[in-house]
């Protein structure tokens, strides 16, 4: 056979969660011959590894990140991007929206698309034929409430610049044929009509490829989808009297028991020893507070407090979940970011002073 | 080939970032140089040896320090770049 009767391989790059769908399409993909390279974001809010690596309690889980599990199952190459800086825009305006919580699922999908169409237009332009064709999702229609509609897949092809490069292979019957299925790279036929919420579908295509094996979030795999989670990033905007972030803020709020008890203060305390560590990496940028004469948690206190009152009343509020919540007093070290350390002496918060609505999330 | 040995520190940071920076620097890296990755997050230690089998890199060493974990690895034939 010449060179020149060889049929060029395709090439698709594929968004990759690290989730059954996304490697169903990568599947369904290779199936049919193309050659696909997987790439990965990093919003800040990704479920991933993060709070394994903090908790203690979830040493035993499996603390792989999913991503490269699934690179490495589908055998393809994987690109992980952090994108948690411009990501910030999308999160604080959404033009779209949000769903359910502080979730901009349809900015998000929009935004990570046109990350991909970026990549394989300067691939494209830099690398020829080497270069990629076109894009895939495990997007399947309803799937998702906010973005993954049969309206919103136009939308999401059209405002992230990919148009018809951007294939589903998962519901791709249910939708007009992109251009690879028109040049006839892939065959529509071979593709899927999946809808709804309903996972039989993906069990059994995973079955017939003999996965076994897949990460299924409940919530997708974003804590923005999380109403606890939401709830504290609204608490932050609003005490903070402007919607805005740091990657360190949106890293605490996966981290401990949040507890607000005036506007201008919350205490960050934490719940066991893995959160204990990272905390105390913390402890230069908050005032902190440890329990010295007992064993305790290390709290952060995020905001000023506006008198000494309100420092004894942090004080007894940390003692309430140290070992010596039921002794009559307990020493703690209020300690400033520059290091800056005094003693304290207070009597542990009864149950009943720790109101409820202080809890936040 | 050559083997200039490289260092990076990633302590403090969590999964996935100890990855995503290792990538990065790899790709600043050419064939046969080792890079030797600092990092606090145990989670680096299963994370950084997949990601080096997904992308043909050899893992050298891996080992924990205290607090502090670490893993040495080879630059394979492709750095990674994306183009």
């Amino acid at each position: 056979m010449t060179e020149a009767s060889q049929p060029i391989k395709r090439r698709a790059i594929a968004l990759v969660s690290g989730g059954l769908d996304s490697m169903l399409a990568v599947k369904v993909m290779q199936d049919q011959g193309i050659e696909v390279e997987g790439v990965n974001f990093y919003t800040g809010f990704c479920v991933e590894g993060h709070t394994h690596a903090i908790r203690k309690k979830d040493k035993d889980k499996d603390k792989r990140n999913n991503a490269l599990w699934v690179a490495e199952q589908l055998g393809i190459k994987m690109h992980i991007i952090d994108i948690s800086e411009e990501y910030k825009d999308v999160v604080l305006n959404p033009k779209h929206g949000y769903g359910a919580n502080l979730n901009p699922c349809l900015d998000c999908k929009i935004f990570m698309v046109n990350q991909a169409t970026l990549m394989i237009n300067k691939a494209r332009e830099l690398a020829g034929d080497r270069g990629f064709d076109f894009i895939v999702t495990g997007e399947v229609i309803g799937q998702r409430p906010k973005s993954q509609r049969k309206e919103t897949m136009p939308i999401i092809s059209q405002e992230s610049g990919a148009d018809d490069r951007l294939l589903r292979p998962l519901c791709a019957k249910n939708l007009p044929p992109t251009l690879p299925e028109r040049e006839g790279w892939v065959n529509r036929e071979q593709l899927h009509d999946f809808s709804g919420r309903n996972r039989k579908p993906q069990m059994a295509l995973a079955a017939k490829f003999g996965l076994d094996d897949f990460a299924q979030p409940a919530g997708g795999c974003c804590f923005l989808t999380d109403e606890s989670y939401s709830n504290k990033l609204a608490d932050l905007w609003k005490a903070r009297n402007e919607r805005r972030y740091e990657l360190d803020d949106i890293m605490l709020l996966k981290v401990g028991r949040h507890l607000r008890p005036q506007p201008h203060y919350k205490l960050i305390i934490s719940r066991e020893e893995g959160e204990n560590r990272f905390l105390e990496g913390y402890r230069y940028q908050f005032t902190s507070i440890t329990t010295v004469s007992c064993p305790g948690p290390l709290a952060l206190v995020d905001g000023e407090f506006g008198s000494e009152a309100e420092v004894e009343q942090a004080a007894a509020i940390v003692a309430r979940y140290s070992k010596g919540r039921v002794e009559d007093a307990v020493t703690l070290e209020v300690r400033s970011p520059d290091g800056v350390a005094r003693e304290i002496t207070v009597a542990p918060a009864q149950a009943e002073a720790v109101l409820p609505s202080w809890n936040v999330g | 080939m050559t083997d200039t040995l490289h260092e990076l520190d990633v302590r403090r940071l969590l999964c996935p970032m100890p990855v995503i920076k290792t990538q990065n620097k790899v790709r600043t890296l050419a064939t046969g140089d080792t890079l030797k990755v600092v990092c606090t997050d145990p989670g680096a230690l299963s994370d950084i040896p997949a990601w080096c089998r997904i992308n043909g890199h050899e893992v050298l060493e891996m080992a924990e320090q205290g607090n502090e974990v670490f893993v040495v690895l080879r630059v394979g034939q492709d750095n990674g770049a994306l183009f």
